[in-house]
């Protein structure tokens, strides 16, 4: 049977979602052990976190101050110092895995599984690739250990309602001097909800014209209590962050409620909101790719349509208090 | 004052960013019959950014180097044209995992005494993301993955990468893998005469069995799928239809 290890994804103090996402996939098929990786300077309060979910059989403890930061030359080496006693080592398809996962997997000597969206059994899996446009079906042999990362948008967060021990443990492992973390340099947020995680989000492409004008989308977002999202055209503008952007190379993401504004809707886009539950489209141009996906469509300048939604809210809102 | 001698830039020939490629009918594949082949958009970046580096004089010589079958010099004529010293094919009809594609490169690196590899963060057919991280691994040598910026200074690469919380500033020491994302560069466009001269350039062709390399298959392919489509939904006439359309659907 299965016995799959899961990296977490934290920030030293916090455990990220993505982690609770790739214990529904191990807890799909059937396996033994669900069991996290721990890796921090001092793991204490991310192991809690870790050991409260759903599923989840055991939290491994590794502390030691070069986890101080995640950086993938140095956890892979201890990650596959652990990965014996596993027949599954999981990574979630953020950038973090993405960076990490394909490492512990070439120094184990085998391939890896890009972002599981669905597996059939604990040795074959689905995956989307050409941007989505297509979904493959792959077997690995259970004659070697399964390296992989999961499509975090494919699956809910395991509730936080278990409580596995936890257990500490230091791993003999060369951890190489050669790469150095600086800083992590982050702008976004203003107290809006998590892109990746949020029920709401509101987009803005390169239709938004500026910088400036990107704040239309801000208090659109606000309105909703919703998170801010980019096409690729608008970060490369300027407009917004990097990591708000959405897509096959930004986040993939599945709020309940999308809305895209001045975004035309290419495949590389659509490919990031597939999973989504309402999409709303807001465009001046009626033949813009992004309505034949869109539940609901309006084809109107954004700067008449998007104040006028904002206000319909703040009257919607009033009216209900 | 040159910062490495030379810098391996592995290219991947791949449909098309523009293309819509499908699924056949009998889901055996992907239905890639005569549409446009380019080199994967991530891997172009890659090698602009290796010519700004020699235009620098932090570099001698760029090489770009393609595995896969015969017609992949086009991609590396193109390659030459942007303005590459050399082209390397590393000639197979095989479709390699990107596990033998690292091993692959391995092999080039010590062959080319390379000290610098930059290469496409992912490929845009695949969709993998794991072709860097897996040389450096079996490379022993840092990796610097999505990267945004990338400057030298004292045998230290500086990158900025692009994570999902933000930028993340790292420093490696040489020799080390990039891995390129969107925002590093705009690659050049070629010129005609620039075309011309790419043609006089050395391309050589070599063997996996040349370079010591067993390939290997660990996933069996069991079939291709189309994704479910989206139904295309309803418009709305103004924003009050929306605000409504909204509600109905149960999301405000
Ligand atoms: C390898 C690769 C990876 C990529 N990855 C991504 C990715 O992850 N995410 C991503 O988003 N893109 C990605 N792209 C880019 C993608 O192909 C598109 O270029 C990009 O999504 C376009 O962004 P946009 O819709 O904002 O801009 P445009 O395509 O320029 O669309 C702007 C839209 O705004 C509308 N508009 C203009 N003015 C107004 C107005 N006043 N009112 C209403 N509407 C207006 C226009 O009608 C138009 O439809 C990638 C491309 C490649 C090649």
């Amino acid at each position: 049977m299965a016995r799959v290890l899961i990296v977490a994804e934290h920030d030293g103090r916090t455990l990220n979602s993505s982690t609770a996402r790739c214990v529904s996939c191990a807890a799909s098929f059937e396996a033994s052990a669900i069991d996290i990786a721990v890796l921090a300077a001092d793991g204490a309060a991310v192991a809690a976190q870790a050991a409260a979910l759903e599923g989840v059989t055991g939290v491994i403890r590794v502390d030691h101050p070069a986890n101080e930061f995640p950086l993938a030359a140095v956890a892979a080496p201890q990650i596959c110092a652990l990965a014996a006693d596993y027949t599954h080592v999981f990574g979630p398809s953020t950038t973090f895995g993405k960076d990490l996962m394909p490492r512990i997997a070439a120094l184990l000597g085998v391939g890896q599984v890009s972002d599981i969206m669905h597996a059939e059994s604990a040795w074959r899996f689905q995956r989307p690739i050409y941007a989505g446009n297509a979904i493959l079906t792959v077997e690995t042999p259970d004659d070697r250990p399964v390296v992989a990362t999961v499509r975090t948008a494919s699956y809910q967060a395991a509730e936080s309602t278990g409580s596995a021990p936890i257990s500490e443990r230091a791993v003999e492992a060369e951890i190489p001097t050669h790469t150095r973390y600086v800083e992590l340099r982050s702008d976004s947020g203003g107290g809006r909800p998590d892109l990746q995680t949020a029920s709401r989000v509101v987009s803005g492409g390169r239709g938004v014209g500026s910088m400036e004008n990107f704040e239309i989308i801000e208090r659109l977002a606000d309105a909703l209590g919703a998170a801010v999202g980019a096409s690729r055209a608008a970060v490369d503008a300027g407009y917004a962050g990097n990591d708000l952007q959405v897509g096959q190379t930004g986040k993939i993401i599945a709020p309940d409620l999308y809305i895209a504004v001045g975004i035309s809707g290419a495949i590389q886009h659509l490919t990031g909101i597939k999973d989504a539950g309402v999409i709303v489209a807001i465009n001046k141009d009626e033949d813009a790719p992004l309505f034949e996906v869109a539940d609901i469509g309006l084809v109107a300048d954004l700067f008449t349509a998007v104040p006028e939604l904002i206000e319909a809210l703040g009257e919607q809102a009033g009216g209900n208090s | 004052m040159t910062v490495v001698d030379t810098i391996l830039v592995p290219v991947k020939r791949v449909v098309d960013a523009n293309v819509r490629v499908r699924v056949k009918p009998d889901g055996s594949g992907m239905a890639l019959d005569g549409v446009k082949m380019s080199i994967n958009p991530f891997d172009e970046i890659a090698l602009e950014e290796a010519l700004r580096i020699r235009e620098r004089g932090e570099t001698a010589e760029v090489v770009v180097a393609s595995i896969g079958p015969a017609v992949c010099t086009q991609q590396l004529r193109a390659g030459l044209a942007m303005g590459a010293d050399r082209a390397i094919l590393v000639e197979t009809e095989l479709d390699l995992e990107p596990l033998t594609v690292a091993r692959t490169l391995k092999a080039l690196v010590g062959r080319e005494n390379s000290e610098l590899v930059i290469l496409g963060k992912q490929a845009i057919d695949g969709d993998n993301n794991q072709t860097g991280q897996m040389l450096a691994a079996l490379w022993g040598r840092p990796q610097a993955c999505f990267s945004s910026e990338l400057s030298f200074s004292n045998g230290i690469a500086t990158a900025m990468r692009e994570v999902d919380a933000g930028i993340e500033v790292i420093e490696v020491e040489l020799p080390a893998v990039v891995t390129t994302d969107l925002r590093l560069n705009e690659p050049r466009y070629t010129k005609l005469p620039d075309i011309l001269k790419a043609k006089k350039k050395p391309l050589e062709t070599l063997t996996l069995g040349e370079l010591d390399v067993e390939p290997q298959a660990q996933f069996r392919v069991l079939g291709f799928e189309t994704p479910p489509e989206r139904p295309s939904g309803e418009k709305v006439r103004d924003v009050a239809e929306l605000v409504l359309a909204l509600r109905q659907k149960g999301v405000l």
